[in-house]
């Protein structure tokens, strides 16, 4: 499944995490920006990488910038910005 | 037991997450009025990972879902219904076709998810003229609905009056939803205070909503909660007293009368069924004599 136009999800909010999602020709380029970067800036990039995976994706650039989300609210987002991504939403 | 509803908007992570934690009975994650239509794909989903992934233990779960003249109610049920939400709240309520549309879509997602039909409860919210008139019909028209739910802000829009706090303008409808849905045998409840900083307003609302015969009330506000626990849960004298009224009615019938009387009254059928449910209501709250001798 392939991205086909540039989307968002999220906010910087508190708790949130803002999502950017833009097509690439090849492979995946995750950027995190997080204000827990040092205890969990792994974790939350292998977050963003099932949640391309499950819906599919394997081409795209994606930034992330973190406000303190909780797993689930990660996989919100991103999922919702791969979703407008392809045009789905 | 649903003493207080928090409303909590449906695309705001920080108010999810926390909710469960708020003190309120029940919390309604809002994907409707909340909702801008840009973020309603964003909120829908939210809320569908908050029901999954958190542990939401203590807290009954209610969606607003958008009204069924929207095209986002569908792929908000199709989201929500597999987390299994206590209740889905059908804003815009006016007919029993209503009710009836929703009932039958939720059927068809249960019956696809392999759930046994009615898993998942409705609560018609009735915010329109319409949906006051056809209350008693809404109410009873499905084995689905469990409860009415007032809002008033809607209906005092449709109503081309202005909402005020006293609540003159919503006096019959008030009345009349409780009315329609005990006699429908389903709960009901009030719609919230908006002023979220008059303390002293919400106490009275709240306890006026409890005398007209409100299961409970609905807040916008994690201010509200505690009051309106507290107008809705049984005081200490009422426990008392309906105590007083089993172990009357337990003394009658060991001696083979028909009727008694407790502190000069006579003691009849509405009495002794209202001192169940306040000691139902008790010992739920861990504020019963089996809770006591513990």
């Amino acid at each position: 499944m392939e991205i086909l136009k540039c989307a968002s999800a999220g906010t910087m909010e508190s708790s949130d995490v803002y999502v950017e999602i833009e097509p690439c020709d090849s492979g995946l380029d995750i950027s995190l920006e997080s204000v827990v970067q040092m205890q969990f800036g792994e974790s939350i990039k292998q977050v963003v990488r099932e949640v391309l995976s499950e819906c599919g994706v394997d081409k795209a650039v994606v930034r992330v910038v973190d406000r303190g989300a909780l797993e689930c609210v990660i996989r919100a987002r991103v999922e919702t910005a791969v979703l407008r991504g392809k045009g789905e939403a | 037991m649903r003493r207080s509803m928090l409303f909590l908007p449906g695309n705001t992570p920080n108010m999810l997450i926390n909710g469960s934690c708020l003190g309120a009975d029940a919390v309604i994650f809002d994907l409707e009025d909340a909702v801008s239509p840009a973020e309603k794909d964003a909120a829908r989903i939210l809320v569908r990972n908050t029901m999954r992934y958190m542990d939401l233990r203590g807290c009954e779960i209610v969606v607003r879902i958008n009204a069924i003249d929207t095209p986002y109610w569908k792929a908000d049920m199709d989201a929500i219904l597999p987390w299994k939400p206590d209740l889905i709240l059908l804003p815009k309520a006016g007919t029993v076709q209503d009710a009836l549309a929703a009932d039958a879509y939720m059927t068809e997602v249960e019956e696809k998810l392999g759930m046994e039909h009615g898993t998942v409860g409705l609560m018609p919210l009735i915010e329109t003229a319409l949906g006051v008139e056809n209350a008693f019909a809404i109410a009873s028209c499905s084995k689905r609905v469990k409860a009415l739910f007032l809002g008033a802000e809607d209906l005092t829009a449709d109503l081309q009056c202005k909402r005020t706090k006293e609540g003159r303008e919503i006096e019959y409808a008030r009345t009349r939803l409780v009315v329609a849905a005990r006699a429908a045998g389903v709960d009901v409840y009030d719609t919230p205070f908006t002023d979220v900083n008059d303390d002293e307003g919400i106490v009275k609302d709240a306890a006026y909503a409890k005398a007209l015969g409100f299961t409970g009330k609905a807040s916008i506000s994690p201010r509200h909660v505690e009051v309106i626990n507290q107008v809705f849960s049984p005081s200490g004298k009422e426990i008392d007293y309906a105590y007083e009224v089993m172990e009357a009615i337990a003394l009658a019938k060991s001696q083979g009368k028909g009727a008694i009387a407790l502190h000069g009254k006579m003691i009849d059928a509405p009495i002794v069924a209202r001192a169940e449910r306040t000691i139902a209501m008790a010992e739920a709250l861990g504020l019963g004599k089996e809770n006591a001798n513990e």
